[in-house]
């Protein structure tokens, strides 16, 4: 940050001619602005945050007051016409309006504090609202309780989180400390494995590409992909169907219902996300690999280091940070993922992890339940984060 | 990781000692790790990768009974034959909504989901890296924190927001929503990417007499585009792959693809059907497409959305 300080220019110089007078001129401008800024983000608080009420009819369109085509078209548009022009609509919207704030900032005698606004009006609105504001009324959703209404009723102090550690859900928290430890385990082994063994040979661009792939799709189409190597056991007599049980089969085993069966139905979940997830790990950890200096590699062979010994003693050493990062990364992916589980674990409880068992909870409108998982994750995930980030900043300290 | 490439002041040199490093990477190549088990480990890998999403496509092509009757590495053999009558079926919805449908809400809902986000990280971006002003330190952590907010977070006091606006089921609410999410690894990354432009650059403009609106426009912007596409490229990858928000806020007039095709797996339960297997290849395209022509900027967002943030 302080390197950014140094660099730029101070403002004074930044600015036309006259730079004292003008401050003078126009001092009002920016606090107009920001405050103008202020009150969006206190009206969209005071949106969300004001009860439901029966009756009460929504701002902008109403499904039974507003029958016009124009409104109809812009909010619930169905043929394939209408929906392409409500894109161009909106993406044409957005630019006229940043288009005219860029041209409005845009003039020599403008204040920096108006130039600001322009520039960061508009992403300050929406993180307030979306994020802050947002977060801050789900903690505080998750020690309420909720009718069937989904309306808030009252304080229950711990109430959401002792169901989320206790009954059917201590499972679901098994269930996501395995897929939060195991994933980036196996997903920055194999990872690792195949980036060394693939490492400046001759299909190394191919072999990458078909590792990488699965990063690339949608965790809904790995779980329809995977559907079919778990299908369940066929009748007896008959062949199996499944890539699993067909394997199980082949070499003398009894064939599983995979999904269903109780600490199986996690693990091969949990095999789907490996087998997302290494593709990036083996990427990441593909390009720290071959910015290890040479002339370290070189050294250690002089020295008589060859392969595994080579790999272990030097190479692994020296990528250490970018291993750790992966890791981390890669857990906090998994303890995130609610596509794999949702589309594949049959809402099954047993097979269930924390990310999952907040949209479970948010269906069905137990919106204190769900608060309080998803502060569960977010309380998982901070201190995860915020070691990675010291990691990444040693990392950049070694360089 | 420095994917901002200055004003290239001199192409061929560069380009020569790629060249270079890649030839003696390529000498490396013939004494290092050529023993066969190394190889044969590499490829015993490669298959196991491959051959899930390879089932998917043959058991694709099977005609009706087949998935259901026997493993997709019998292929065509005995009562199935091959067929692409199942992705007709598939793209017109058997009787359900048509996939082209989903498809269709899918790329209304991706390119503003992209663009708009882009446009205004790209802005706070530059106020956080070229205008110097009071708070600027305690603002940029605040955003940077907010990559750490995991999105269930959020969901449910913004579904309330979009109910009193009237914006529920609508494109405008996934459109913020994205918009919203989007914003802070977005601000993170161009931020990374702004602070690489030599200072000397902006400094010229500014003796010029560019104000900051032209800076950005006229100077910033043409240096940005390598790192604008490893972004676009990921937000792109991600909101077309998102499920999560879709299921929260769409309706049933705008339900992406994912969505769709959760709703066939609900549908056909556990058995196999000759709709699902077409129907998940055909949501895949495009992502593929995507992955497959511009894999170096895929790599480079997905390297700096990770290692740096």
């Amino acid at each position: 940050m302080t390197e950014v300080q140094d660099r730029a220019p101070s403002p004074v110089q930044g600015r036309a001619p006259r730079p004292a007078n003008k401050t003078k001129e126009t001092s009002w401008g920016a606090p107009l602005i920001w405050g103008i800024i202020g009150l969006v983000i206190v009206g969209g608080i005071w949106l969300g945050w004001s009860p439901l009420k029966q009756g009460s009819s929504p701002i902008l369109y109403d499904n039974a007051k507003n029958p016009g085509w124009i409104s109809r078209m812009l909010f619930q548009p169905t043929t394939l016409g209408q929906k392409l022009l409500v894109m161009v609509v909106a993406i044409a919207l957005f630019l006229a309006i940043m288009g005219l704030i860029l041209w409005l900032i845009d003039r020599p005698k403008i204040p920096t504090g108006v130039v600001l606004a322009g520039f960061l009006g508009p992403v300050v609105i929406f993180l307030s609202i979306g994020l802050l504001w947002s977060g801050i009324k789900t903690v505080i959703q998750s020690f309420q309780k909720f009718d069937d209404a989904g309306a808030a009723n009252g304080f229950v102090g711990l109430d959401n989180y002792a169901k989320v550690f206790t009954g059917q859900n201590t499972q679901v928290l098994i269930n996501s400390v395995l897929w939060i430890f195991l994933v980036p385990l196996f997903a920055v082994a194999f990872g690792l494995l195949y980036a060394v063994l693939v490492d400046r040979t001759r299909f190394e661009a191919v072999a990458k590409s078909l590792i990488f792939l699965p990063t690339a799709i949608s965790m809904v189409a790995s779980g329809i992909i995977w559907r079919y190597v778990y299908l369940a056991p066929a009748p007896s007599g008959k062949d199996q169907i499944g890539l699993a049980n067909a394997l199980v089969h082949l070499v003398g085993g009894t064939p599983q219902n995979w999904i269903t069966k109780a600490p199986l139905g996690t693990f091969a979940l949990i095999i789907v996300m490996v087998w997302i997830q290494t593709g990036f790990a083996m990427t990441v950890l593909s390009a720290a690999l071959k910015a290890v200096p040479d002339d370290i590699i070189e050294a250690a062979r002089i020295d008589g280091a060859t392969g595994p010994r080579l790999f272990f003693s030097v190479m692994l050493p020296s990528i250490r940070p970018t291993v750790v990062v992966v890791l981390t990364t890669v857990a906090i992916a998994s303890l995130k993922t609610f596509d794999i589980v949702n589309v594949m674990g049959g809402n099954l409880p047993k097979n269930n992890i924390l990310a999952n068992a907040f949209y479970n909870a948010l269906v069905v409108r137990q919106n204190g339940l769900a608060g309080a998982f998803a502060v569960v994750i977010f309380i998982i995930v901070t201190p995860v984060i915020i070691f990675n980030v010291r990691q990444m900043k040693k990392a950049e300290e070694n360089r | 990781m420095t994917a901002v490439v200055a004003p290239v002041p001199a192409p061929e040199l560069q380009l020569s000692a790629r060249k270079l490093k890649a030839q003696q990477r390529a000498s490396d190549a013939k004494t290092k790790l050529s023993s066969p088990w190394a190889s044969g480990l590499a490829i015993l890998i490669a298959i196991l990768w491959t051959v899930p999403t390879f089932g998917l496509l043959i058991n694709s092509t099977r005609s009706d009974p087949a998935p259901q009757q026997s493993g997709f590495w019998n292929f065509w053999n005995g009562s199935t034959s091959f067929t692409l009558g199942n992705y007709g079926t598939a793209w017109s919805g058997n009787g359900g909504t048509p996939l082209y449908d989903f498809i269709i809400n899918s790329v209304v809902i991706t390119l503003p989901a992209v663009f708009i986000p882009i446009t205004l990280a790209l802005l706070a971006a530059y106020a956080f890296a070229w205008i110097p002003f009071r708070g600027k330190n305690i603002l940029f952590i605040a955003v940077f924190v907010m990559q750490v907010v995991p999105i269930q977070v959020a969901l449910l006091p913004l579904l309330t927001v979009y109910v009193k606006v009237g914006l529920t089921n609508s494109f405008w609410s996934i459109w913020l929503s994205h918009t919203i999410f989007g914003l802070p690894l977005a601000i993170f990354l161009l931020h990374n990417f702004m602070k690489e432009i030599p200072p000397s650059l902006i400094e010229a403009a500014r003796v010029d007499g560019a104000g900051h609106v032209k800076i950005f426009l006229k100077v910033l912007l043409p240096l940005l585009v390598p790192a604008i596409a490893s972004f676009a490229i990921f937000q792109f990858l991600w909101v077309w792959n998102d499920l999560l928000v879709a299921l929260t806020f769409s309706g049933e007039n705008t339900a992406p693809i994912t969505q769709g095709i959760q709703g066939l797996t609900t549908q056909f339960g556990s058995g196999g059907s000759t709709i699902l297997p077409p129907a998940a290849i055909l949501a895949m395209l495009v992502p593929l497409a995507v992955f497959l022509s511009l894999q170096r900027f895929f790599v480079r967002g997905l390297l700096a959305g990770s290692v740096k943030g």
